[in-house]
């Protein structure tokens, strides 16, 4: 009788540290999102979205460049990122067993631990020393190169999880080794690409240090992609280190719509898997 | 009358001239042997499967039968280290010689495989065109015409005919492996080869597969490998068995189960080991 009460209690104190784990692993998040709605969203206006920055003093200034300058950068990173990382994470999956697969798998696991601002640096001697210029193209091209191994890492690992009765089923079938591949493996894995792709994207449009040295940042706003441009995180750093209040206070509500920015990406990412079980 | 096949273009020896036409079987083996690197899988197998025959391949685990099954369409191949010697002859052309396409063959022998495989992302009505993506284009009014037809075949027609449009995977297994029939046999193959194809399926599965196999082999050559000793009696009319990868023996059902000629067969067959 005792042994079962001290094995109930046990089980129940185990699961509780487990629940209480969890928690706190939330916690960070959950922080992180109360403190900036509680300092941001009170300076979160119309203004915020469709103005761009004007002289200090002046109110009714806004993001509105540096939120265009993100979604313009992170479009050309996804541009030249997602086709490269996902073509390289089929050929791993599918064609990777021998020393080359090993090499660009080991290549890419490297890529992905180099600091990005070390990336940031690469991307200003290689377009933005020779262009002559600072420019949003650089900052795309930079985010891209960041973004091509874990695209290529996730979309491996979703390729991998499609089972081989699919493979061989299509190949029975009289499917060329690269039809087999295309229209049924990683059809197959289409969501969890396409999740893998999203959860990268918001990564990477929160990354501030490669865009330093290569969109640089700019007051005004354009969408002139060879010259520098603002971003979200670029405006943030201005602003938040900046003297003045005003500053301070647009700083906060940018980091509010960054966060957004990224859970509605992961949310959304979330939807697509759950919409392709549904309809699967 | 056979007549020689339309596709592909062959330039393999032709048949030995004092084969008469009418006797040469559809798939034939010659001196089989089937490697995984230096280890044999199955060996030296002759074996011939006449038209519109079942042939069961019956044996305990790991004694070749599925490793044969798969030398017969090239999937063996697939294996990294694998290789076949030996000969495999549909209807007199080695579909092992260098001038062939393995896909090419691959679209005249079709196979089912043990587990049903759906393709998920592929409404059920895709699923059984699926493997027509790979011949010549058919008009739209065509294709639905051949769904339909291949669907009836594997006797899932009336079951599925509202619901063309929707995931096979609301299917019930039995459902979804008489889907997987359907999807082989749309392109017209000229043999089928399948691979225990009940070993998943509930009893009432497994007898609506062994009614449809009976049905296909008036249109099909058929070959089964099957662990089921009394589903090899009940469906085909030709039993080869095997043991440890050789052929041990091989001839109709009705005498192999009744008065086998090698003791060993008899030994499998009674039970006596297995």
């Amino acid at each position: 009788m005792r042994g079962r009460l001290a094995r109930r209690l046990i089980g129940s104190t185990m699961t509780g540290a487990t629940y209480g784990a969890a928690a706190l692993a939330i916690l960070p998040l959950a922080a992180i999102f109360a403190m900036l709605l509680v300092k941001g969203a009170g300076s979160i206006d119309l203004n915020f979205f469709i103005r761009s920055a004007v002289p200090v003093g002046e109110p009714g200034g806004g993001f509105a460049h540096a939120i265009v300058g993100t979604l313009i950068i992170v479009g050309m990173a996804c541009v030249i990122g997602v086709p490269i990382g996902v073509a390289t994470g089929i050929f791993l999956a599918e064609f990777g067993g021998g020393r080359f697969g090993f090499g660009v798998r080991f290549v890419a696991d490297v890529l992905n631990g180099v600091p990005s601002i070390v990336i940031g640096i690469f991307a200003w001697t290689w377009l933005v020393k020779p262009m002559g210029h600072f420019s949003a193209l650089a900052g795309g091209f930079a985010l891209g190169i960041i973004l091509v191994p874990i695209v290529a890492r996730t979309t491996e690992e979703m390729v991998r999880l499609v089972p081989n009765s699919l493979r061989e089923a299509a190949l029975a079938l009289g499917y060329q080794r690269w039809r087999a591949t295309l229209q049924v493996v990683v059809r197959s894995a289409a969501a969890g690409i396409v999740t893998g792709c999203l959860v990268a994207v918001a990564r990477v449009a929160g990354e501030t240090a490669p865009l330093l040295f290569t969109a640089l940042g700019n007051q005004f706003f354009s969408t002139r992609l060879q010259g520098p441009m603002a971003a979200l995180p670029l405006q943030i750093y201005v602003y938040a280190s900046g003297p003045y209040d005003e500053w301070h206070r647009q700083a906060w509500a940018g980091a509010l719509v960054l966060i957004v920015l990224v859970l509605a990406l992961s949310l959304i990412a979330r939807a697509v898997v759950r919409a392709k079980r549904q309809h699967a | 009358m056979t007549t020689p096949p339309a596709t592909p273009p062959v330039q393999t020896p032709v048949p030995p001239a004092d084969a008469a036409p009418t006797t040469l079987p559809r798939l034939a083996t010659e001196g089989l042997t089937a490697w995984y690197g230096g280890a044999s899988g199955v060996r030296d197998v002759t074996l011939a499967c006449r038209e519109n025959t079942i042939t069961a391949l019956i044996g305990p685990s790991g004694c070749g039968k599925s490793t044969l099954l798969r030398s017969l369409n090239r999937m063996h191949e697939l294996v990294p280290g694998a290789r076949v010697t030996g000969r495999v002859l549909l209807d007199g052309y080695d579909i092992y010689d260098q001038a062939i396409n393995p896909v090419q063959v691959r679209r005249r022998i079709g196979m089912v495989f043990q587990r049903p495989t759906p393709f998920p992302t592929m409404t059920i009505a895709q699923n059984v065109a699926a493997g027509l993506a790979v011949g010549e284009r058919l008009a739209r009014s065509d294709r639905d015409g051949v769904i339909e037809h291949a669907l009836r075949r594997a006797a899932l027609w009336d079951e599925v005919k509202d619901r063309l449009h929707e995931s096979p995977l609301n299917l019930s297994g039995g459902q979804q492996q008489r889907l997987c029939v359907a999807r082989t046999v749309a392109p017209e193959p000229e043999v089928l080869l399948l691979d225990e194809p009940t070993a998943s399926l509930d009893p009432a599965g497994t007898a609506h597969i062994e009614e449809l196999v009976q049905e296909l082999k008036r249109e099909f050559t058929v070959v089964i490998v099957t662990h089921n000793l009394q589903q090899a009696a009940r469906v085909s009319d030709v039993t080869a068995f095997f043991y440890l990868g050789e052929l041990i023996e091989v001839g109709p059902t009705s005498r192999m189960f009744t008065a086998p000629l090698k003791a060993q067969t008899e030994a499998y067959i009674t039970g006596r080991f297995g």
